[in-house]
């Protein structure tokens, strides 16, 4: 059966991992250890369970077999460090049961499209024996106790809260059937429950709803429950559709831009035309106040604010202001002055000692620049009074964001009160707080609440980016035996300053890496390893520190590495005359990692007879405790790759692509289903089309029409998503996972279709296939022309 | 400050506001009808896209001024009505395919499938692969296959609904040309400027 779903993802570092350890992969470990929770005092029955209980049982190794002299990353992930890092804190989750006979629970991480309030209203459907649409699930405010616990990192939701969330909802039901039981004067024992009732043996029946005040608690009070063994599970582990659809399709979903807080008028920015550039003067403020429907002009830290009635009327403003600017700290860096840093900095491969002399595989790759904006641009409202603000915006990390915001506004943190929205999207964008401190800081200047919005072009331009990175890779072979791999991966810097930092800091003495690394070197270690038998194997992150705004992209550094890993295992199976495939098979050292590859192979045919210019391609990956195989099938055949498509680039197209997922325990089979294809898309446009071109210290790209993400006609015409029967009872991250191993195979199958190994992603790069905004007034304006166009 | 009306979702509507505030603003801003998103402003994304007399369009690049009194405005929140109904048979398929992800983009996709398929509908035929590559509407969490088989999931339960008929008689399809795309050869002289000669960035 199959299952899971862990969150998208939002590449965001943080995957999680709780897994609680291996006493859960003990066959029937989970299900017979005993959990606790507290009742606590409330008008109707609410249960609260200390979120560190997962991190206490995390502390141990995880259950991979680690093989002689492994990676870190093999011993510990960087979820189980997310889990150690919350494990002194004591912050406390609470499951509550009203009189409609409704469940809620307010969940401290954020849901950004990846489907986590969805699993975890199955999680508490089913240990409450509720159904899934009597369940509610919301985003708790930014909550300064939970510390650590409120990251919603890397795909770490779902790991670690699949127990404490089961125990308190176990726990609620074990409750109600104690008051049943009590008001009733029969046992306990004699009664079960199902659909939110609860049966006596002898036909007495009653709704959680009717027993939902009878059962709340006086006092705090402890108790001790089990949760269902996974044999038992009717909700957990079978495909469900999204709690929250019915709003998305009927247009009822709310966004931060959606909400109405009296008062917060429409915002927006004139920006510099250098990334994180600053105002010298504005010449003609007055003028621009007096605006029709603009209400207040302000400068600020990295632009001109204005504020008025409608956001066109705040683009209007935006495009009449005159103003000095004075650059960035990266205003002289264009892509090629980047890339000539990166090679300078990229230190020379060790030459293993070996007792022969072997052959080298020695390779370069580069990947631009690429953005991680959502389609939902950055919005947040900000209401900052004299002693008091509130603030409301998506955002992956709220307690940094209300911290940060306090310092700035000179006000205590517990003044601050932070709202987490639903976003529209993430990718990594959410985790920093970007615009909520914007929004805070034009608020206070202009003294009235606002709703800001950045508009599309300073999402691409002034947004956070994943920094232009190389990867230069050594496989050094004799006959049929691969002797050494080197991988030296260097990247302009990424900004970990949204939390995780802190926490890897905190838990550092408790890691088995050695040393004084950095946090991006931690990260870096904790996320890669070789899932090869390569002999002695080296995968090294250096950073040059350049002032671009960046931040995590989905799946952080993995799919540029793999890439890199997958398109060398390709040439090394050529030089020693095997089909790719069966030297992966033979070289692999995962048992997971060969069961999806053989699966792929097998389902999706590998080795069919293709026409000359088009070819398969495959790629494999494991982190998050999952293993994921791809494969994809390229056209590059001219007809394809010139078809024409109005302002639109088109190129190669994947025509099939097949994904086979090992996620440990799926909890939502559809919806890991769905993260596999959102990842198989990312990785079409980051190998092929997306990227962003740097110059003079600014993006290019202006809109979706420069920045090409995957369209319909790039996306594959058939897709498919297999995933494997369950090899845990535990969830591991999911929302990742897909889009290494699909960028690696995309890649591979390119190099095979076309005879020619790619070396710079996306491939595309080279040409510009559109004219640039320009770079002043930052914003373009809106054009006029659509009823033309309507169809 | 001069005054619009127009009928939005079956109900006639008043506003005041300058002539060349884009429709999307006065949806959202001033009507509060937010439905339809705001994903580029520049006419790309179709993030925004409702009907105007039945008829797929990007209120993000139309002045209100330019939408005339008796001109229908169909945002996602009007559109069951248009079949009378809870729902839209689009939606529907939409729900039974499970497609939103974070449902950004959503709302516009599904105004453009039902304009798409009527389009292909009065041309004579089924939509298909064809029509669905021509789809322009951007989803940044990839639901693209989802997508494909909802809409034509819901074509099917349009015919049945009969929904294909609601809106006025077609005129000839006008070509998209947003107005900012490029000349190659400027693309190229920019391109070189960014990639320098020797960077190897740019080389094959
Ligand atoms: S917002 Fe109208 S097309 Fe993007
Ligand atoms: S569902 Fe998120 S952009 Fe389409």
């Amino acid at each position: 059966m199959t299952a899971s779903n862990g969150p998208r993802p939002d590449g965001e570092p943080g995957r999680p991992a709780a897994t609680p350890a291996s006493a859960e992969s003990a066959p029937g470990g989970l299900g017979r250890r005993r959990f606790i929770g507290y009742l606590i005092a409330a008008p109707t029955l609410a249960v609260v369970v200390p979120y560190s209980m997962t991190s206490a049982q995390a502390a141990a190794p995880a259950d991979l077999p680690v093989p002689s002299l492994p990676q870190p990353e093999e011993i510990v992930d960087l979820g189980d460090v997310q889990n150690l890092a919350a494990a002194p804190t004591s912050g406390l989750i609470t499951v509550r049961v009203h009189e409609d006979g409704t469940a809620s629970f307010a969940v401290p991480r954020a849901e950004v499209g990846q489907g986590m309030t969805t699993a975890v209203a199955m999680m508490i459907a089913e240990e409450l024996d509720l159904p899934l649409g009597k369940v509610r699930v919301t985003m708790a405010d930014a909550r300064p106790e939970l510390m650590m616990n409120q990251l919603t990192g890397g795909s770490n939701s779902m790991r670690s809260i699949y127990i404490p969330v089961r125990t308190a909802a176990a726990l609620a039901r074990q409750r109600l059937v104690d008051t049943a039981a009590r008001r009733w004067g029969v046992r306990a024992s004699d009664l079960t429950t199902s659909d939110g009732v609860i049966r006596h043996k002898g036909g007495r029946t009653a709704t959680y709803g009717s027993l939902a005040k009878a059962a709340a608690a006086s006092a705090t009070t402890r108790l001790e429950t089990r949760l269902k063994s996974p044999d038992d599970f009717t909700i957990l582990g079978t495909p469900q559709n999204r709690i929250d659809a019915l709003e998305a399709v009927t247009g009822r979903k709310q966004f931060a831009g959606d909400l109405r807080v009296p008062g917060a008028k429409p915002a927006m920015v004139a920006r510099p035309p250098t990334i994180h550039g600053t105002v010298a003067a504005v010449r003609n403020a007055g003028a621009v106040r007096r605006m029709p429907g603009i209400t207040d002009v302000a400068v600020i830290e990295h632009g001109v604010a204005v504020r008025g009635e409608t956001f066109g009327q705040c683009i209007d403003a935006i495009r009449a202001l005159d103003v000095q600017w004075k650059p960035g700290p990266v205003a002289d860096e264009s892509d090629a002055t980047v890339l000539r840093r990166l090679r300078k900095a990229t230190p020379p491969m060790a030459v293993p000692k070996l007792p022969v002399l072997p052959k080298h595989i020695d390779a370069e790759f580069v990947f631009a620049f690429a953005s991680n904006s959502p389609l939902e641009p950055e919005v947040a409202i900000a209401d900052v009074r004299s002693g008091r603000a509130e603030i409301w915006a998506s955002l992956k990390v709220p307690i940094v964001a209300q911290e940060d915001i306090a310092k700035r506004l000179g006000l205590p943190v517990h003044a601050v009160t932070v709202h987490v929205v639903e976003g529209g999207g993430s990718f990594g964008r959410h985790l920093f707080h970007d615009v909520a401190a914007e929004a805070a800081e034009v608020s206070q200047k202009m003294g009235k609440p606002v709703k800001l919005s950045w508009s599309r072009t300073d999402n691409f331009r002034q947004g956070r980016t994943h920094p232009m990175c190389i990867s230069r890779v050594r496989a050094s072979y004799l006959g049929s035996s691969v002797l050494a791999y080197e991988q030296r991966h260097v990247s302009s810097e990424t900004d970990f300053g949204h939390g995780f930092g802190e926490m890897l800091t905190s838990a550092g003495s408790k890691l088995p890496i050695a040393g004084n690394l950095t946090v991006a070197e931690s990260i870096f270690q904790l996320s890669q390893s070789s899932p090869y038998d390569f002999g002695a194997t080296t995968q090294l992150l250096y950073e040059i520190p350049l002032k671009f705004a960046t931040g995590s992209m989905r799946n952080i550094y993995s799919p540029n590495v793999v890439c890199a890993q997958e398109l060398v295992v390709d040439r090394l199976a050529a030089a020693m005359g095997r089909d790719p495939l069966a030297f992966r098979r033979r070289y692999l050292k995962d048992e997971k990692l060969k069961a999806v590859l053989e699966r792929a192979a097998e389902a999706g045919d590998w080795g069919r007879t293709l026409p000359d210019g088009v070819a398969q391609g495959v790629g494999v990956h494991h982190e998050y405790r999952g293993a994921v195989a791809v494969l994809v099938e390229i056209d590059c055949r001219p007809e394809t790759v010139n078809r024409p498509i109005e302002h639109g680039v088109t190129g190669p197209r994947v025509t099939k692509a097949l994904i086979v997922v090992d996620a440990g325990f799926a909890i939502n089979p559809r919806g890991l289903e769905a993260q596999m294809i959102g990842g198989m898309n990312d990785a079409i446009a980051l190998a092929l089309t997306s990227s962003l071109h740097i110059k003079d210290g600014l993006p290019l790209e202006g809109s979706w029409d420069d920045y090409f993400y995957t369209r319909q006609w790039n996306t594959p015409p058939t897709m498919r998503v297999i995933v494997m029967p369950n090899t845990r009872s535990t969830p591991s991250g999911a929302g990742e996972l897909a889009v290494a191993p699909a960028f690696a195979a995309v890649a591979c199958a390119y190099a095979r279709a076309t005879g020619t190994m790619p070396t710079r992603f996306p491939i595309n790069h080279g040409t510009l296939g559109f004219e640039p905004f320009p770079t002043q007034p930052s914003t373009p304006q809106s054009p006029t022309d659509g009823l033309d166009h309507a169809f | 400050m001069p005054t619009h009306t127009f009928k939005l979702n079956g109900k006639q509507v008043t506003v005041e506001t300058e002539d060349s505030v884009r429709l999307l603003w006065v949806l959202r801003d001033l009507l509060g009808v937010t439905g339809p998103k705001y994903g580029c402003g520049l006419g790309v994304c179709q993030a925004c896209t409702c009907h105007i007399n039945g008829k797929a369009f990007n209120p993000c690049s139309v002045p209100v001024s330019k939408i005339k009194p008796t001109d229908e405005i169909t945002t996602i929140e009007g559109l069951p009505a248009t079949v009378d109904r809870e729902l839209h048979p689009m939606q529907e398929a939409w729900l039974r395919h499970d497609v939103s992800q974070c449902g950004y983009c959503q709302p516009g996709q599904i105004m453009t499938a039902v304009a798409k398929v009527r389009q292909a509908r009065e041309a004579g035929r089924e939509i298909g692969d064809a029509d669905l590559d021509e789809l322009r509407n951007v989803c940044r969490c990839g639901t693209y296959s989802r997508i494909r088989e909802a809409i034509k999931d819901g074509a099917e339960h349009m015919r049945q609904a009969g929904a294909e008929t609601a809106r006025p008689a077609p005129s000839s399809s006008p070509s998209p040309t947003p107005s900012h795309t490029s000349p190659p050869d400027k693309a190229k002289d920019i391109l070189e400027e960014v990639a320098g000669r020797d960077s190897g960035l740019f080389s094959p």
